[in-house]
């Protein structure tokens, strides 16, 4: 069936299975490898994106269900060769080991600072709660994320 | 497979008539996990994630209707003072399962371990299907329910939603599982004080093929608010000795199995914390109320 979405502000539409997910969608039909593909059941976190600007696991999401609707990836948070400032806030703090998990972190993060610019420890371990990252033991997250809400509350996105 | 994608609820409807084995997704948290693991592929799935009649929620006539799509995120932001069902969304998931997860879709699944189920049931809360031929029908929850993964939805019906007769008085929803996030529930619990009806309602998950009542413990610790006068009297304390009975009842009432979440033996041990844990709570809450009144 053909899908058509908007995807980071630009329609697409490609051809899909009727059975795909918009994860499978977003990678195979609209060659957006951003969202990464590891659980597949809502478990890791690591395919989150928007879907009509809230925040999904992309695989849990049948793609014919975003159907002429808004969707935002990772791929449309950086400006060209300019990171967005909570990408920029992993690199500086280290928050990065293996990179799998991180398109999902970066978009879950992105998600509650939009939200929320000042959150508490505790808000952001909740906000965080649907997203694993099996190699830093969250600690440089964590400071990834302290350092992006300072950046948000400074007006830099 | 084919998908469908109903814009109103009489095309939804048709489409269930002419599909008998068709499955309906909402939210998918579900079914798109037997769809990604090959587990179940239906031949029609029918979107009905935009029905407006199952995205709506109204507290009219002294009765809540909650729809079968408002998500798990909605009912935190939309309906916090239903307080035992907003506990009961938070412990679901992940903010991503619980923006896309359902009542409806709790309902459909029929897991024992569904988190909003005790809810319903410690409300008697009625289950609203409809379809084309027969129009809408209401069930009582234990008559929807029937086993694990087992309802009574006809093939050719949906889940419109919920509704009942809000509770005055404490309540709340209690679970255990190993983290406090993206869990299935070893045991989940939901307690309610109906001042209204001067009764208590306790409903268990997760230790029985379906949520359960646990009628003896509600009848027993009735009698004993009875006694203490607790109905007219917020401060009025509650006995070990009660507190004793009902948690032991609470154990008694679940038939719980050993599973790769948790043994028989530690679901039973952890109702009777529970149980223990959601009465003081309900005291501690009216003792505040005593204060400020």
């Amino acid at each position: 069936m053909l899908i058509r979405v908007r995807v980071n502000d630009e329609w697409r539409e490609a051809d899909a299975w009727e059975g795909s997910s918009l994860l499978s969608f977003l990678r195979d039909g609209l060659q957006l490898p951003g969202s990464k593909n590891a659980c597949e059941q809502g478990e890791c976190g690591s395919c989150s994106v928007w879907l009509d600007e809230e925040l999904v696991c992309s695989c849990l999401v049948l793609a014919a269900q975003a159907h002429e609707r808004e969707v935002r990836t990772v791929e449309g948070l950086a400006e060209g060769d300019r990171l967005h400032p909570v990408q920029e806030a992993f690199v500086e703090a280290g928050a990065v080991q293996c990179g799998f998990c991180t398109p999902g972190l970066v978009v879950a993060v992105t998600d509650l600072l939009e939200r929320d610019p000042s959150p508490d420890e505790l808000t952001v371990r909740e906000a965080l709660s649907g997203n694993l990252c099996r190699c830093t033991g969250y600690q440089k997250i964590m400071d990834a994320v302290r350092s992006a809400a300072e950046r948000r509350r400074a007006g830099a996105w | 497979m084919e998908v469908r994608s109903p814009r109103t609820l009489e095309e939804a409807l048709e489409l269930r008539a002419a599909h008998p084995d068709s499955v309906p997704i909402a939210g998918g948290t579900d079914l798109m996990v037997q769809i990604n693991f090959d587990h179940d592929r239906p031949d029609v799935v029918i979107d009905v994630s935009r029905l407006p009649e199952l995205l709506r929620w109204a507290e009219e006539d002294d009765t809540l209707f909650l729809g079968a799509g408002v998500t798990y995120s909605r009912i935190l932001r939309e309906l916090p003072q239903i307080r035992a069902l907003a506990e009961a969304s938070r412990s679901v998931g992940s903010p991503q399962i619980r923006n896309r997860g359902t009542v409806g879709g709790n309902l459909g699944t029929a897991s024992p371990a569904g988190d909003a189920l005790p809810v319903l049931a410690a409300h008697d809360a009625e289950i609203g299907l409809s379809s084309a031929a027969r129009g809408e029908r209401w069930l009582a929850w234990d008559a929807f329910l029937l086993g694990v993964k087992r309802h009574a939805l006809a093939p050719d019906e949906l889940i419109m939603g919920t509704r009942w007769r809000p509770l005055a008085g404490p309540q709340s929803f209690s679970k255990v599982g190993t983290r406090n996030a993206m869990v299935i529930a070893i045991a989940n619990l939901c307690f309610a004080m109906d001042q209204g009806s001067r009764t208590v309602r306790v409903a268990l998950g997760s230790v029985a093929p379906t949520v359960v009542r646990a009628r003896d413990a509600e009848a027993f610790l009735n009698a004993e608010l009875e006694r203490a006068g607790a109905w007219d009297d917020l401060a009025a304390p509650v006995t070990p000795q009660a507190v004793d009975g009902f948690a032991e009842r609470v154990q008694a009432a679940a038939t719980p199995i050993d599973d790769v979440r948790g043994t028989a033996a530690y679901r039973r041990h952890t109702l009777g914390v529970l149980a223990r844990r959601a009465l003081a709570w309900a005291v501690e809450d009216r003792a505040e109320e005593a204060m400020v009144s």
